[in-house]
């Protein structure tokens, strides 16, 4: 299967990809008794495709235990994959030893959550974003420091705090350090994991519209991961929804958000509480009944089906695929909501 | 500012009998300075009435749940004002009188329930312990009890259920589980503490339907504490919106969203995203950042962020704004005059959002 049977990318033909993913896999294994025998396995991400193109945003949406932030590490190589592929800038990456990785670990940077534990309390802001030029050995025309002093203004930072300390910033001010220390080296991609989510309403605000400043001034191309669907629908191209490791949905933002396919994709939407009180009274809300299976042991064929109020007995014996059902929409499911007319199995 | 200042200038709550909280302060002696937590607060709920405060970190929301319910270490908190819950003063009662009522009057749903519920001992034990205290009976009763109010928050399989662990429990169980527990004794008063924060927004959606329902059964006030004002307009009838320990607006739900009238509140509503409008093309922040409560800026606390700041021609740095009803108990902590405000939101702010 080439990139454009899979993806449905409408007149693209897979160059302009920037990463392209193909049946990525990774579970972890669970260990028990003296022989550490392997028992079973978290199977955080179960056989996933996509692809990114150059200067997009893609969303991955999904709640705890899809896979989203495992697919994440993935990307940057911060964990190996168990099965499947993944492409780079025409290189494939999947295995790659940690020394033919580290160049192109210019290119590809990551943002965590967390904004307190992601930076070393030690090390003053100047050594934490100058560090990649030294394990890169890159020596900037001007000098490190004032390389540095550079990108900490191109993210709302006074230079001036060239010297000072982490727990002297407040949270959103540290996650703009996070920020800076992935653009020093210029990087083609950024993998975002929730960077926003451990951060107050307003300052939220200020770091979306810095990411959004800086995509559009550097030309970077983002993999945003997040569980709010309201901020996701701010800043990303496209979107694809995960559950339980496995990809349900993936569209263009706008076919996403105006006719969502799948049904736990619009269970989602439905559970997302808007500021409106005049929505309270004709809300139709879809109540998912209980929590997301354990990814140890999850649903056999389609995942959803224990939640899903549409299940019938083939969603219990055959996984749906994952099928363009609108050019750019594709959805994995039997039974897909919004689907065009006619809708032929599968 | 002194107490006395303000003490006979401050309403008594327009809105609510069953819990009046007047002119709260919470002030935390520390080595670099006082923190005011919490510095003049009051507002009212009735029971069956649901009230949401609202604010962001540091805005002393949790402070204020935590003072209601006499969570504070004693020595650690200086506080003062008036808290009734149906009544009698909670302030000045002994501790031995707020622990009687702890868990029978009020009873409070935390954010984390893995931090908050003990790890050694089982659901079950949790509850019966609570209700055991409460009130005189068997544990044979107190066990059935424990295992009807599983059943009543939605957890399957209460009667297995109820010798588990917290730690077997799954996050959105577990939260259930903790409003069981919370609501064992039949509580007057529901203080929910970030209760969702913490959960998928599936399990979220669940656990404030539950709130709801549970609520409108047992007839109980809620305080919903949170940041988050799409879950504020789900539940809550009135909002407080907080902010550097004050109150700065404070209304019903339709007064807060239809109509604001603080600037800080224009602006909370101005950065969040919104799922159910058209996208726009920035999101419009606060600018700045929330600031200290040690050293909490002279006049109004938000000056320093408040784009209309000049509109006040230097009140605002240096007087502390009163909440003023604007119109029909919708009170507001703002230097500029109500026509003025009205003004700015229906043609510069509205039309942005």
């Amino acid at each position: 299967m080439t990139v454009t049977e899979t993806t449905g990318h409408t007149g693209t033909d897979g160059a302009d990809d920037l990463i392209s993913v193909r049946g990525l896999v990774k579970h972890f294994p669970i260990r028990r008794g003296l022989l550490q025998r392997q028992v079973a396995a978290v199977q955080a991400v179960d056989g996933i495709d996509f692809s990114v193109k150059r200067g997009e945003t893609l969303a991955l949406v999904g709640e705890s235990g899809c896979g989203k932030s495992t697919t994440g590490r993935l990307l940057t190589r911060l964990e190996e994959p168990t099965a499947g592929t993944i492409t780079f800038d025409g290189h494939d990456i999947t295995h790659l030893a940690e020394g033919a990785m580290r160049p192109l670990r210019r290119d590809i940077q990551i943002i965590f959550q967390d904004p307190y534990s992601s930076l070393n309390p030690r090390h003053t802001v100047g050594k934490i974003v100058g560090a990649p030029y030294r394990l890169q050995g890159v020596n900037p025309p001007g000098g490190v420091r004032k390389a540095v002093q550079d990108v900490l203004e191109l993210v709302g930072l006074n230079p001036e705090h060239y010297n000072r300390y982490p727990h002297e910033f407040s949270g959103g001010q540290r996650q703009r350090i996070g920020i800076a220390r992935t653009l020093t080296l210029k990087p083609k991609m950024i993998v975002l994991d929730e960077p926003v989510s451990a951060l107050d309403v307003s300052i939220q605000a200020q770091v979306v519209n810095l990411l959004e400043d800086l995509q559009e001034e550097l030309g970077l191309t983002y993999v945003f991961i997040a569980h709010d669907l309201s901020v996701v629908r701010h800043v990303s191209d496209r979107v694809a929804v995960m559950y339980l490791g496995k990809i349900v949905e993936i569209a263009h933002r706008e076919g996403l958000y105006s006719t969502p396919m799948h049904p736990y994709t619009t269970a989602l939407m439905s559970a997302v509480p808007v500021p409106d009180t005049t929505r309270r009274a004709n809300r139709e809300r879809i109540r998912l009944q209980g929590d997301v299976p354990s990814p140890i042991n999850p649903p056999p064929a389609c995942r959803f089906h224990t939640r899903c109020w549409k299940a019938q007995d083939v969603c219990k014996t055959q996984e749906p695929p994952l099928v363009a059902l609108r050019p750019g929409h594709e959805v994995a499911c039997h039974f897909p909501e919004n689907a065009p007319e006619p809708t032929t199995a599968g | 500012m002194t107490l006395t200042d303000h003490q006979p200038s401050t309403p008594a709550p327009t809105r609510g009998t069953f819990l009046q909280v007047r002119d709260l302060t919470v002030h935390f002696p520390t080595d670099d300075g006082v923190v005011k937590s919490v510095d003049g607060l009051t507002f009212g709920i009735d029971r069956g009435k649901t009230l949401g405060i609202v604010g962001e970190s540091g805005s002393g929301k949790s402070v204020t749940s935590m003072s209601v319910m006499g969570l504070h270490k004693r020595g650690t908190a200086t506080i003062s004002g008036q808290i009734l819950l149906d009544g009698t003063d909670l302030v000045t009662a002994s501790p031995d009188a707020v622990r009687r009522m702890r868990g029978k009057r009020m009873a409070m749903i935390f954010q984390d329930p893995l931090s908050a519920m003990h790890p050694y001992y089982t659901v079950g034990n949790q509850i019966i312990e609570a209700y055991q205290i409460h009130n005189d009976v068997s544990t044979k009763k107190a066990r059935a009890h424990a295992i009807d109010m599983l059943d009543r928050v939605g957890i399957p399989e209460p009667n297995r259920r109820v010798d588990a662990y917290p730690h077997q429990y799954s996050g959105g169980m577990r939260q259930r589980a903790m409003i069981a527990m919370a609501l064992s004794c039949d509580p007057d008063l529901l203080i929910a503490d970030e209760p969702t924060t913490a959960l998928d927004v599936t399990v979220q959606a669940q656990i404030l339907d539950l709130i709801r329902d549970l609520q409108k059964e047992f007839n109980s006030a809620v305080i919903i504490i949170t940041h988050d004002l799409g879950v504020v307009a789900e539940l809550a009838d009135d909002i407080l919106v907080m902010y550097a320990g004050r109150s700065v607006e404070y209304g019903s739900a339709e007064h807060i969203f239809n109509e604001p009238e603080h600037p800080y509140t224009w602006g909370l509503l101005g950065s969040m995203p919104r799922f159910d409008r058209a996208r726009t093309e920035r999101l419009l922040p606060i600018k700045g950042t929330p600031p200290s409560l040690i050293n909490v800026p002279s006049g109004c606390p938000f000056h320093p962020r408040c784009r209309f700041e000049e509109n006040t021609h230097g009140l605002a740095r240096e007087q502390r704004p009163e909440l003023r009803d604007t119109g029909d108990g919708h009170l507001v902590a703002c230097h500029m005059s109500p026509e003025q405000r009205r003004q700015i939101w229906r043609d510069e702010i509205q039309p942005l959002l």
